[in-house]
């Protein structure tokens, strides 16, 4: 005999009970992520409800093989824990990049063993049996986006760890043709196994043809199109966990992936939307690899001249100034610049300078990127100031310094309607007084376009890294 | 069941779209980390399966990847997600006149203080 606490612990509605408090509390804790005050704690309810998901589960009656979960739970946390505590701010687009992949893989494989174990969805375990149908259909549908976010999300990893190269790598014109032929292959497997084929080598087709596929996508997309490439496979391997959520009759699954295949389709849109790009245009790809030789010819169409010019007469500028706009991007992160350019800002206000960082919504790989890292370096949340409340601040800016920032600051998405990136939103900065460019060289950004601002006759370039530069405004500065 | 389970699908993804899209640009990043971390639940899916079947080991050794990859995504997506927002609120109480974001929260009075408190605490 059970003892009563035990009995009623592993009763099914209490442990029911617990899911629907988990998913509760993930809802509770992401709508703490809607400001800076609330976040921390957010994410925190949101942990605490993860972990009664987990117990709840473990709570089930007549679940064994304890050593292999504390295996997989081990192995897991060895390695995520680690990974989680040692990863660079300046990292983190990848990072997210791999816990996605890893979730989607997790997706894939479960739904790969759940064919294993009803011999092909013949008849589904437990309390699924005699309506084996539906069953199939969310698995397979897990199976197959989320092998497709796990291949997908590793090339993304790869690349922006700069493992595999940043520029798109297509098959030029017959991508589109093998992608769907990919896509349909994947698909019709799974039809033929949800019309009654229990072949184990039609799952294990679709989970290749979806592998390929992913490869296949994401290849081709240039690393300035990262940022919505993560955020669009995140809500892809939401979506399949709620599907395998459906499949194992489990509502905390639906409702964590729904949430989360909710607010990736969000962000997701909102990134498309500041880019000024359609998510099939992103998807399609090889954005920046036909931007590369047109930024060739129109490198041999400029007239005007580049100017550089010192550090000391850049902390000369910034040190006479009323109000100055720093203008962070990629470049930034990459040195590890944030420190730095804190201290710089520091100096300028203890002169007397009014200071403002203009964040672009698509700066960095990541949306958001730059707050954290710029958060990372104590700059006041205040301090940073996005778009369309900045840009009319531009004209009335004595100097703009925009340190690695490329593409977003292109001047062409307004005036040149030739340009791949015409119509893309981006920061007034060639409307302020004077402009100082930190950049490492004249090579154009991730899309491959020349970015006409520099030839602008109030621009001055300082050529170097980012970080060493701005170190070395900031010590002229001090001796001025 | 099916009808249940797709009832509570459909009004998952409302909720979902309504409570994400108050979030500001600035908390993108660690709102993208945090619910990465969340689809990480699909652990529970490894869970189930080892302990009822995982029969053969082929299958536990799928398993045992699902959970090992399916914890990596739990663990890894929140530790990393805290570690973004404490940075957001190690600074001094800010007052949050310029913030464009809707600042109220559900939990009413935005008190940074006491939070910063417990936060600091922390190593």
């Amino acid at each position: 005999m059970t003892p009563p606490l035990a009995s009623f612990l592993q009763d099914a509605n209490f442990i029911h009970v617990l899911y629907i408090v988990s998913f509760a509390l993930f809802i509770y804790g992401m709508s703490g992520l809607t400001g800076p005050g609330t976040a921390v704690r957010g994410n925190r309810i949101a942990a605490a409800g993860m972990a009664i998901a987990v117990a709840a589960t473990l709570l089930t009656r007549g679940i064994g093989n304890w050593g292999l979960i504390a295996l997989g739970l081990a192995l897991g946390a060895a390695i995520g824990i680690p990974a989680a505590r040692q990863v660079r701010m300046t990292a983190m687009p990848q990072m997210v990049a791999l816990f996605n992949g890893v979730g989607g893989g997790a997706a894939a494989l479960v739904s790969w063993v759940e064919f294993r174990d009803t011999g092909g969805f013949a008849h589904a375990i437990g309390s699924h049996a005699g309506e084996p149908t539906y069953v199939a259909v969310f698995s397979l549908f897990a199976a197959i986006v989320g092998s497709v976010s796990f291949w997908g999300s590793n090339i993304a990893f790869g690349k922006l760890q700069e493992i595999l190269p940043g520029r798109p790598i297509t098959l030029g014109r017959p991508q589109q043709l093998v992608n769907f032929a990919l896509f349909a292959a994947a698909i019709a497997l799974a039809v033929a196994i949800v019309a009654g084929s229990h072949a184990q080598i039609l799952i294990i087709g679709a989970l290749v043809a979806a592998a390929l596929l992913g490869n296949f996508v994401v290849l081709p997309i240039g690393g300035a199109d990262m940022p919505v490439v993560i955020s669009l496979l995140n809500a892809f391997t939401g979506l399949a966990t709620a599907a395998t959520g459906v499949a194992l009759n489990n509502p905390a699954l639906i409702v964590a992936g729904m949430i989360v295949g909710a607010s990736g389709s969000i962000l997701t849109a909102l990134m498309a939307e500041a880019m000024n790009r359609s998510i099939p245009n992103i998807v399609a790809g090889g954005f920046g690899g036909g931007g590369v030789t047109q930024g060739a010819v129109g490198a041999g169409e400029h007239e005007g001249t580049v100017r550089s010019t010192s550090a000391a007469d850049a902390a000369i500028q910034l040190a006479y100034a009323r109000q100055v706009i720093v203008v962070p991007g990629y470049g930034m992160a990459v040195a590890q610049a944030q420190h730095a350019v804190r201290e710089l800002t520091k100096a300028l206000e203890a002169r007397g300078v009014n200071v403002e960082f203009a964040i672009h919504p698509v700066a960095g790989r990541m949306p958001g990127h730059m707050n954290v890292l710029l958060a990372e370096a104590d700059v006041p949340y205040e301090q940073l100031k996005e778009m369309d409340e900045i840009n009319p601040e531009f004209p009335r800016t004595d100097v703009s310094l925009v340190i690695g920032a490329n593409d977003v600051t292109n001047p062409a998405a307004n005036t040149n309607p030739d340009s791949p990136i015409y119509g893309m939103p981006i920061l007034h900065v060639n409307e302020s007084q004077s402009i100082i460019v930190l950049k490492r060289s004249m090579n154009p950004g991730f899309a491959g376009i020349e970015n006409e601002l520099y030839y602008d006759p109030k621009t001055a370039m300082l050529f170097g890294d980012a970080k060493a530069s701005v170190d070395a405004i900031t010590n002229a500065l001090a001796d001025l | 069941m099916l009808v249940t389970n797709l009832t509570i699908l459909v009004l998952a993804g409302f909720v979902g779209f309504a409570v994400i899209s108050k979030v500001p640009n600035t908390l993108h990043t660690p709102l993208m980390s945090g619910t990465n971390a969340i689809h990480g639940i699909v652990v529970l899916g490894g869970l189930l399966l080892i302990g009822f079947s995982g029969n053969g080991p082929l299958n536990k050794a799928l398993l045992v990847i699902a959970i090992m990859f399916g914890t990596i995504n739990v663990v890894g997506g929140f530790l990393v997600t805290d570690r973004m927002l404490e940075m957001f609120k190690r600074k001094p109480a800010p007052p949050p006149p310029s913030s464009p974001s809707p600042e109220s929260s559900p939990d009413g009075p935005p008190s940074p203080p006491a939070g910063d408190g417990d936060q600091t605490r922390k190593p």
